[in-house]
């Protein structure tokens, strides 16, 4: 019996691969995942984003302006999307639909011209500190040298250092720039995505394989009964889990809560929701907990990448950013990062949970659609 | 009295495959009837359908008084169905388990139910019990006891005996007959020959067709089999000489014996006649219900193969 063991290690390794090969999904997915995951976030993620939407506020329009805003554009850094009046930039900066808000002064040009020095405001959007900061290292460059090929004859003299102009730069909603302020609430998004994605797709799948579904379903309890049944414990734990990030934000890390916390407690239950939605679907999909576990994964990880939590959105190509408008961490990092960081209220909220309603619409009508055919 | 189960023509198919082929049965109230035929023959599906597990292609009829095509939720309230498998939460209580199932039957009295179920199945004892960690016959008897909670009118049992020692099958048995003493019906499948002879009625089920259901002697004489036993030296070599020879149809040893079984009498009986041998006992013996079965699955088609 104690003869050399290379047989039964071998019979091992061969009933491992035949068992492989039967359960095609799982093979399809550590086939597939890797190729799909190495293509899609290969391509789409992109930590030095560039052609940040920027809205400017002009109060005057002058040579000097327009050669700075092409210089700008020219940079690669901005998108320049519109001329704004004031309130509705600063709206636009919390609603988050521009990164960056630059302002010109009136009679700039004048100014200018006269060597005063005028001041230019950029307004970032700095909630997360790696989106801007390139851009904002580009602008202060530009400042320095854009005008330098027009300043000649009389204007000579303005040319160099400090420059023609000054630029000031107001980092909102994280003036230090402290990555914790951006990364802590994003961490509530990531980690309520992880745990309802994979306990729900556990939860029913493990009914299935341990054979109590067969038992529950001979019952008169109804499939919708079962699957609501199962997700409110989990939206208590879900709860739980925002508490707790909640407290040690504050406590520990510090992280600024601006806006009201009973608006984030509300939101957080659709996102909450959505995610078990999106966990009951993997569960009616999957035969066995493995391949649950691989869905929940193959779900996790673009949610995770595209949704601006490891790297800012806007450096993604649009085709990515459409995609990543699909999860609805997306949103809910926006959420949360508006509440707590722009103190934002009801209306911007509103705004990024209309598609997470959809998405848990969706997912609600597959996963009930699903769970309904495995019963015969 | 309305019969508990009276269905028609009951047929299922799964991916082009007939696996309940026009079935119908008809089971009155108070009686114990075994289900009985070889693996896959359908009787698991029969079941599932009759509780409304799954739907049925075709057929018509009535289980406790309801359509059971579009009944099934009366149905439900008022059946007790045990799965093959051992279906309960294992990483639960015997008493938990016991009390999830009332309350999903919305149990008025439930702890007093849940209680005094516990004692008739002597399980008060082993209430703290994970019941994961019970053995077999305890686990069938938690099965039991959860399927009788919402005091059913009807029990559907899949194979309930299915690897549970002689004393625990005697006292499921025991139990099966009380409760049916009292009114239930059962309608219960098995492998095991004793306890189809415990059953009011048989019926066999062979490729999704019903061959024959009726009292045990009812089946043994529908059959037509007759059997030869014989007792003596080298039993094999008889077996080898009567194989395919005409008139033998089945050769089965049984320990020290041997039964022999055809259908044409004469021509069975010519058969033997070079086997009676001083030292090898021939007998005439009523044919078992086993002959028969054995008999029923070896002459029904394969519509599987």
């Amino acid at each position: 019996m104690s003869g050399p063991g290379i047989h039964r290690l071998w019979a091992v390794v061969v009933k491992e691969f035949i068992q492989m090969r039967r359960d095609r999904m799982t093979f399809g997915m550590m086939i597939g995942i890797p190729l799909i995951q190495l293509l899609l976030f290969g391509f789409a993620i992109n930590s030095n984003p560039k052609n940040l939407p920027t809205a400017v506020v002009l109060g005057d329009s002058g040579p000097p302006v327009a050669t700075l805003l092409q210089g700008m554009k020219n940079s690669g850094y901005f998108a320049i999307s519109g001329r704004l009046d004031e309130p509705s930039a600063r709206e636009a900066l919390a609603l988050g639909s521009v990164q960056f808000v630059l302002t010109i002064p009136p009679d700039f040009t004048r100014s200018f011209l006269r060597g005063d020095r005028p001041q230019i405001l950029l307004e970032a959007d700095a909630t997360d500190p790696a989106a801007t900061g390139n851009a904002v290292s580009a602008i202060q460059t530009l400042v320095s040298g854009v005008w330098d090929r027009d300043l000649t004859g009389p204007l000579a003299g303005l040319a160099g250092t400090p420059g023609p102009a000054d630029l000031v730069i107001h980092s909102k909603f994280n003036p230090e720039a402290i990555t914790q302020y951006n990364i802590v609430p994003g961490l509530m998004g990531v980690v309520l995505t992880m745990t309802m994605v994979m306990i729900t797709a556990l939860a029913i799948t493990r009914e299935r394989e341990r054979g109590t579904m067969e038992n529950l379903l001979s019952m008169p309890v109804r499939p919708l009964e079962v699957m609501v049944g199962k997700i409110i414990p989990y939206i208590l734990v879900g709860y739980i889990q925002v508490a707790l990030i909640l407290a040690a934000a504050a406590a520990v890390f510090g992280v600024p809560m601006i806006g009201s916390v009973a608006l984030l407690l509300a939101a957080s239950f659709l996102f909450i929701a959505a995610n078990l939605a999106v966990g009951v679907t993997f569960s009616s999909v999957a035969r066995n907990q493995l391949q649950a576990m691989q869905m929940s994964f193959f779900f996790f990880l673009p949610s995770l990448l595209l949704s601006g939590f490891m790297f800012p959105f806007r450096g993604m190509p649009v085709w990515a950013q459409y995609l990543g408008e699909v999860f609805p961490l997306t949103h809910f990092l926006r959420i949360i990062r508006g509440i707590l960081l722009k103190g934002n209220g009801i209306y911007p909220t509103l705004v990024e949970l209309g598609p997470i309603t959809l998405f848990l619409a969706v997912a609600l009508a597959v996963g009930v659609g699903l769970y309904r055919q495995t019963l015969d | 009295m309305n019969p508990a189960i009276d269905v028609r023509g009951v047929t299922k198919s799964f991916d082009g495959r007939v696996v309940v082929d026009h079935v119908s049965l008809r089971v009155a109230q108070g009686e114990i009837y075994g289900f009985l035929g070889p693996n896959g023959s359908g009787k698991t599906t029969f079941i599932r359908m009759l509780c409304g597990l799954l739907n049925a292609d075709g057929g018509e009829g009535t289980c406790l008084g309801f359509d059971f095509l579009t009944g099934s939720r009366e149905i439900k309230n008022q059946v007790g169905y045990m799965t093959q498998r051992f279906s309960f939460y294992e990483d639960m209580t015997v008493r938990e388990n016991l009390d999830f199932v009332a309350r999903v039957y919305g149990l008025a009295d439930r702890t007093e139910t849940v209680a005094r179920v516990m004692r008739e199945h002597g399980l008060a004892e082993r209430h703290g019990q994970l019941a994961g960690g019970l053995s077999g016959g305890w686990k069938q008897r938690l099965a039991l006891a959860a399927c009788m909670l919402h005091g059913p009118k009807l029990l559907l049992l899949d194979e309930p005996t299915a690897g549970v020692d002689p004393k625990a099958r005697r006292d499921f048995w025991e139990s099966i007959h009380r409760l049916a003493a009292d009114g239930l019906t059962v309608l219960i499948t098995t492998h095991y020959m004793d306890e189809a002879e415990r059953c009011h009625r048989i019926g066999y089920l062979s490729y999704g067709r019903l061959l024959t259901t009726g009292t045990v002697g009812e089946v043994i004489a529908g059959s037509g089999l007759h059997t030869w036993s014989a007792a003596g030296p080298d039993l094999q070599g008889v077996v080898a000489r009567l194989t395919g020879k005409p008139g033998v149809e089945q050769l089965v040893p049984f320990g020290t014996t041997l039964h022999v079984s055809g259908i044409d009498p004469d021509k069975l009986e010519a058969a033997i006649r070079p086997e009676r041998r001083p030292g090898t006992e021939w007998q005439k013996i009523p044919s078992s219900l086993e002959d028969v079965f054995i008999h029923l699955m070896e002459s029904s088609r394969d519509n599987f193969a």
